[in-house]
């Protein structure tokens, strides 16, 4: 494991410190990076539109303010990717689907602001599993992306184009959503740092939905400090969200450096199971290592309902989906399939523009929502959610964060999991967190026998992301230390 | 039914069973949530932005002055105010932006009230509830039905427009009680300020629920939904032309079935509204972008102080000042005159003279009369200083124009004629006329025309006739 950097070979604050202090130029940064992608986007595909005009006129404004004296602020000249399920003004907007394609969003998403408030560079919209439903990016409507540390394997999903782009060294940083895991388990196949931050946390307004209640949008980065950064830029309050936290959160960065002295850390017992690879669950356990070497605690924590997660999952989620993506009639933009009458022209336009997955989960959330079903269904779904919250609320009075596997794999080869079911169950570990609404985030720990990029998964309660990123911090050195070799 | 003075309208040995559901266009500044202008009449699709019309990636937030509307409303309405959450209604229509509904479903902001129209009959309210409006779709083409129409335009200006549903109990058996129950409705809305509440431009919008079953039963038969009533008056006819569709088929073996008719106020009946393959399965479940509305003991007490007399308060308050029955104070509380009459009762004038002026003489409201002024023109009319007519001729002025009534009395000339005055002429009259005066004499009432008749002409109308036939009465007497 490296801290460092393929492609263009810098992190997010050494660009940011160098752009600000006019030691290098935002333009040149992007050249590296634009050098980068000239070089590997046709083989890796992590992006559905590359802003290369867009990006060198605003690395230019980005070096004009410096060179007037004015600070671009904290992501000066950092290039950023966005996935293409972030609203960008007047730019092509897909969520890798047929059904938006050509579809130009008339204003931005909050974060797409934060992010352009902060200096930051975009380098280009990438791509997704469709409507973000799927963990391996083959679901897109134009193509899968590929690992760039292994071009035979998924980069995972469903934000696998924004992994890709930053492991690929296209960009410093990139930005994704994660309704069940779409930004942690790209990030552990990939070897990078992801953050699914608490929901409320980063404002979804601009982020075109999948499961509202799940969705939460959080970034990619090389280092925990980069992705921390990175966090303190796009959260805080929006009134464009109603579910967005109330006031700004402490900052993230400026926690970093503490350690972990005292740290309660628990392993969450439930995910540590027979569904979970010998290596990855030895993973787990040599954090958990590292972090006692470093002055935490660690103990054993029960989540029973853990497991149950995964049918609530698919139970809330589809049905969220179901009504979300319902827009998608082709009456207002993107698609339309003409035919004699409205009711024919909708379903016409819904049968050509939606993949295989869209449909399969607006079918299972359509029948989980129906009369007659809604309560053994959906009722029940919710019941698990609530337990779900009780369970870890009582395992958060015993330890500050909790330990798992992010996956219980390493990047699986394209094809590998053609049934559903088997790839659904790559999100057995994250997506109890979408389900309480709590923070999670996936730090890269070791290796296995292909040398292919583990995931610890670290949990926290609501808002508890000051001490989970503090863990992350410890356990980036422990990595850093032991070479790489778990 | 609870305590509802039925008038029971029978078919037959058949009564109609009606439930109203009213949506009302809160009249706030900008939309439910988002903050386009809430505005009628404006070019198509000019209010608009990325929510209202639920673009990829927006969000609801929702409109705090909405909710305290739809609150104060169900204050108005008795109901209770309750901890509510928003809920999606899920079904495709084109001209509704989501293809899903934001309304509230099994938790409804307001819920159990009662409205009690002036001609009594409570109606129980079982709920009014928070809504999103749709857009506004009209078909070319086709008889103007989405079905066979060539395209239809869509103006979303209206999407997103905040509603409150009031959802009535099945317990109207009338079409009069459905009627007065909307007109007391509309005084409430317009009387707490919440919506402007015009039918004809659809910012109340009623749709009634109509079945009919033996009288004496308390079942409930199979109803039939009426949409596209655009006055109260079309309510009437709507409800009693459906009870009588309804009376035909049963008479026929035949049974009406549960669907949505339109009323075609031209032809006087009501038609099928669009077929329906499917039930409706509208898949509620509660809107994750929304966070639960949670009033507080504090929120609903505010509203309560604040809450301005009700039409129902007016009317026991005017009824009482008047030594009448509520039923009798509600012209004048219609008509917004109830502060004029109490003000006037309290200067001393006498109540029933108030009321039949109020009721008879004043339907345009009360302009720039004032209580005082209306006051001292009885106070003139019962002291017979002016007659009914000139009261009639300086209340006309008073309404215009305002002012003092013995000035404008005085301008007009109306001195009261003097009594002494009015003797003498008699006694010309008669002496001109000594026929006329005998068949008086004798009994013949008829002839007492004539001599008014004299006397108005020559007191160019200005005598009072009461005064002339008491004097002419006396006379008689000898």
């Amino acid at each position: 494991m490296t801290v460092s950097m393929s492609g263009a070979g810098a992190t997010a604050i050494e660009i940011a410190a160098g752009v600000r202090s006019g030691e290098r130029s935002a333009r040149e940064v992007l050249e590296q990076h634009l050098a980068a992608i000239e070089e590997r986007e046709a083989e890796i595909h992590a992006f559905n539109l590359v802003l290369a005009d867009e990006a060198r006129a605003r690395a230019d404004e980005v070096d004009a303010a410096v060179a007037a004296g004015d600070d671009p602020g904290p992501l000066a000249g950092v290039p950023v990717a966005l996935k293409d399920n972030l609203c960008t003004r007047g730019i092509p907007t897909t969520c890798s689907s047929r059904i938006l394609e050509g579809w130009q969003p008339p204003y931005d998403a909050t974060v797409v602001s934060a992010l352009a408030d902060s200096g930051a560079v975009f380098v280009g919209k990438t791509n997704l599993d469709e409507f973000a439903m799927g963990s391996s990016t083959e679901n897109s409507a134009f193509g899968p992306t590929r690992n760039p540390l292994d071009t035979d394997r998924v980069p995972g999903g469903s934000s696998g184009g924004s992994a890709a782009a930053v492991a690929a060294g296209f960009s410093a940083l990139s930005i994704g959503s994660d309704t069940g895991g779409s930004i942690r388990q790209p990030a552990a196949y990939c070897g990078l740092v992801g953050v699914k931050p608490t929901y409320g946390l980063v404002s979804r307004y601009g982020l075109i939905a999948f499961g509202s209640s799940l969705d939460q949008i959080g970034p990619f980065a090389h280092t925990v400090a980069d992705a921390a950064l990175t966090l303190d830029v796009i959260s805080g309050h929006d009134p464009r969200d109603s579910t967005s936290v109330p006031a700004a959160p402490a900052s993230i960065s400026e926690a970093l450096g503490a350690g972990v002295d005292g740290m309660r850390v628990g392993i969450v017992t439930e995910l540590m199971g027979d569904a979970m690879d010998a290596n990855c669950l030895d993973a787990v356990r040599s954090a958990a290592q590292a972090l006692e070497a470093a002055g935490a605690t660690v103990g054993e924590a029960s989540i029973p309902a853990a497991l149950y997660g995964l049918g609530a999952y698919y139970l809330i989620a589809p049905a969220e989906a179901s009504s979300n993506l319902a827009r998608y009639d082709g009456v207002r933009y993107g698609m339309r399939v003409d035919a004699a009458n409205t009711g024919d022209m909708n379903e016409a336009t819904r049968t050509g523009g939606f993949g295989d997955e869209v449909k399969r989960r607006i079918m299972l959330g359509t029948y989980a929502l129906s009369a007659g079903y809604y309560d053994a269904y959906y009722g029940s779904a919710q019941k698990v959610r609530t337990l779900l919250i009780r369970e870890f609320d009582a395992a958060y009075a015993d330890y500050d964060i909790l330990l798992s596997p992010t996956t219980p794999t390493t990047a699986f080869k394209f094809g590998a999991k053609a049934d559903p079911v088997s790839m659904y169950l790559c999100d057995l570990a994250t997506i109890p967190t979408n389900l309480t609404g709590h923070a999670a985030m996936s730090v890269p720990f070791g290796a296995d026998a292909d040398n292919m990029p583990i995931g610890v998964q670290l949990l926290a309660p609501a808002l508890g992301e000051v001490p989970m990123f503090q863990a992350a911090e410890a356990l980036e050195a422990a990595a850093l230390s032991a070479g790489g070799a778990a | 039914m609870t305590g509802v003075a039925q008038t029971e309208n029978e078919l037959d040995g058949w009564q109609i069973v009606i439930g109203l559901e009213v949506h009302v266009e809160l009249a706030t500044n900008t939309k439910l949530f988002c903050g386009c202008a809430n505005k009628f009449g404006a070019e198509p699709n000019t209010n608009t932005c990325p929510t209202c019309l639920g673009l990829p990636g927006s969000l609801p937030v929702i409109n705090g002055t909405a909710i305290d509307y739809a609150m104060k409303l169900g204050r108005a309405l008795h109901c209770t105010v309750n901890p509510a959450v928003f809920a999606r209604k899920n079904y495709f229509y084109p001209d509704m932006p989501k293809d899903f509904q934001t309304t509230q479903y099994d938790q409804p902001t307001n819920a159990a009230g009662y409205l009690d129209p002036p001609t009594g009959g409570r109606v129980t309210i079982e709920r009014a509830h928070i809504e999103e409006d749709t857009g506004k779709s009209t078909h070319i083409g086709g008889g103007g039905r989405i079905s066979d129409a060539q395209y239809t335009l869509i103006d979303y200006n209206r999407a997103g427009v905040p509603l409150v549903e009031i959802v009535t109990e099945p317990c109207m058996h009338d079409a009069e009680h459905a009627k007065a129950y909307v007109s007391e409705l509309r005084d409430v809305l317009l009387t707490i300020g919440v919506s402007d509440a015009k039918m004809e431009e659809g910012s109340m919008r009623v749709d009634a629920n109509v079945s009919i079953r033996p009288a004496g039963s308390d079942e409930l038969r199979t109803r039939c939904e009426v949409k596209n009533i655009n006055s109260v008056r079309s309510l009437g006819r709507a409800i009693n032309y459906e009870a009588r569709r309804h009376l035909n088929l049963y008479n026929a073996d035949d049974a009406p079935f549960q669907e949505t008719r339109h009323w075609d106020e031209n032809a006087g009946r009501t038609l099928p509204g669009r077929a329906k393959e499917d039930a409706d399965d509208y898949r509620y479940f509660p809107e994750p972008d929304l966070v639960p509305l949670v009033p507080t003991a504090d929120d609903i007490a505010a509203i309560d102080a604040a809450m301005p007399a009700l039409p129902s308060d007016r009317r026991e308050a005017l009824a009482a000042a008047a030594g009448t029955e509520p039923s009798a104070a509600a012209l004048a509380v219609e008509r917004g005159l109830d502060p004029l009459a109490l003000g006037a009762i309290e200067a001393g004038a006498p109540a029933d003279s108030v009321m039949k002026h109020v009721n008879n003489n004043l339907a345009d409201g009360p302009g720039k009369l004032e209580a005082a002024a209306f006051a001292k023109l009885i106070t003139m009319e019962t002291g017979g200083d002016l007659t009914s007519n000139q009261v009639k001729d300086v209340l006309v002025e008073l309404v215009d124009n305002g002012g003092d009534p013995a000035d404008i009395a005085a301008a007009k000339g109306f001195e009261a004629v003097d009594t002494g005055e009015l003797e003498s002429m008699l006694g010309a009259i008669i002496a001109e006329s000594p026929d006329e005066w005998a068949r008086y004499l004798d009994g013949d009432k008829k002839v007492q025309g004539f001599f008014v008749g004299k006397i108005m002409k020559a007191t160019q109308g200005q005598a009072d006739g009461k005064v002339v036939n008491q004097l002419m009465a006396s006379k008689a007497k000898g």
